[in-house]
């Protein structure tokens, strides 16, 4: 059982991961991660929405009538993404004006709809809180990522600590601006796709027009 | 009224929802595969949005705001902490209303549509919409308005990219960047050139 409960925790990192492999909840991952602080606390409230969102749900899951499922999870996501929405307000309240309105947006987010509706309306409430931390975590590790490339590189510091001395400062690092803005955000989850499937091939998605060869005729 | 215009075109090219706020990333990666039904959902997403913006902007402003009870006699209650529950029900029962209206007196278009609708339920740009007008303090005509550009904006973009997505297909990319990672990077290089546009000023 806790081999299980281990795979459910650890299935969405690499090999299911909810962003580079189901394409869910890309929407508000790529506008926050132009810093690392920023993007940490957006990972950590996805991580408990998206735990206690399964949890809470699963509890219920024998009350809830079929027809009108999406609107109690969704009154049951909400609920929780404004606590958390509060929680962030009062005790970070300059990130929360950064992360503006992606913290409202986790209710919209596809991961945490998805697996309520995949996951924890059909099993046991402590797998479905492990389910949900483990895709939380998945998404986290990929904004990580994508946060330390883009804040190492374009602006030289890591957690607002310098790292690289940048130009303006008297050292030697010239910021590559282009990191700071959106598309750059579109370029590295794009090329963390490419790696993650060159290491894992059957993740490769199938072709829809192969090129003929001159050798095949 | 010019400062409306600049308003919409800002929120059509310069901000636009799915390209520079990444709002709607989900359904504008899987559904952008075929011009038709980009330009089906782009349609809907549009009509929705200019719906729902205005009708939260109503709500914030009759219901929610500090002091905004005051016409039923209590002025000192302040319910913003409210906001994402009632944005999100209001927009859930208005996609369901249209759905409803869209069956009995527009059947065709409801079979065109029809399938969009749930979709949008959960798409972060309709949401998106509603809290920048709550963040931005917009008034009921600019609310209006910032509705219809931003979803215009969103349906533009999401055509565009089907478009190019369709010749796509037809090129020799390499076995991991298949599918989802070149979309990532198109949707990227068009990121990039609506930035272009960031120096037009009205």
């Amino acid at each position: 059982m806790s081999q299980t409960r281990k795979q459910l925790l650890t299935d969405p990192l690499v090999d299911n991961n909810p962003i580079t492999l189901q394409v869910l909840g890309i929407c508000s991952a790529l506008a926050v991660t132009s810093s690392l602080n920023v993007a940490f606390v957006m990972s950590l409230a996805v991580i408990a929405v998206c735990g206690f969102s399964s949890l809470f749900i699963s509890f219920l899951r024998h009350y809830i009538p079929n027809s009108i499922r999406i609107i109690v999870q969704m009154v049951i996501i909400a609920s929780l993404v404004i606590l958390v929405d509060q929680i962030i307000k009062a005790y970070a309240y300059e990130i929360s004006k950064t992360l503006s309105v992606f913290v409202g947006l986790i209710i919209t987010n596809c991961i945490v709809m998805g697996r309520a509706e995949a996951f924890a309306m059909k099993n046991k409430p402590f797998e479905s809180f492990v389910d949900g931390v483990g895709n939380g975590l998945g998404y986290s590790l990929l904004l990580m990522s994508v946060g330390v490339i883009r804040e190492l590189f374009g602006s030289g510091s890591l957690f607002g600590i310098m790292i690289f001395e940048p130009v303006s400062n008297g050292g030697w690092y010239v910021p590559n601006g282009l990191l700071l803005l959106p598309p750059s955000a579109f370029f590295i989850i794009g090329f963390i796709i490419w790696g993650v499937r060159t290491w894992k091939k059957s993740q490769v998605e199938a072709r829809e027009y192969k090129i003929q060869t001159l050798e095949e005729h | 009224m010019e400062g409306l215009i600049s308003l919409a075109v800002k929120a059509i090219f310069v901000e636009n929802l799915a390209l520079s706020f990444f709002l709607g990333m989900c359904t504008f990666i899987a559904v952008s595969k075929k011009i038709s039904t980009a330009i089906g959902l782009g349609i809907s997403v549009m009509i929705v949005q200019s719906i729902t913006v205005p009708a939260n902007n109503i709500i914030l402003s009759y219901l929610l705001k500090p002091g905004a009870l005051a016409w039923a006699g209590f002025p000192d209650i302040d319910l913003t902490f409210l906001g994402l529950i009632s944005y999100i029900g209001v927009i859930a029962a208005l996609v369901q209303i249209l759905e409803m209206i869209l069956d009995k007196y527009f059947p065709p278009l409801y079979n065109a549509l029809g399938i969009f609708l749930p979709l949008i339920t959960v798409n972060c740009a309709i949401l998106g919409g509603s809290l920048f007008m709550v963040e931005r303090d917009y008034n009921f005509a600019e609310a209006t308005t910032y509705g219809l550009a931003s979803g215009f904006g969103w349906a533009l973009a999401i055509a565009t990219m089907a478009g190019v997505r369709e010749k796509l297909k037809y090129s020799d990319i390499p076995d991991g960047l298949q599918g989802l990672g070149i979309t990532f990077i198109t949707a990227g290089l068009m990121a990039m050139a609506f930035m272009c546009f960031s120096g037009v000023k009205l």
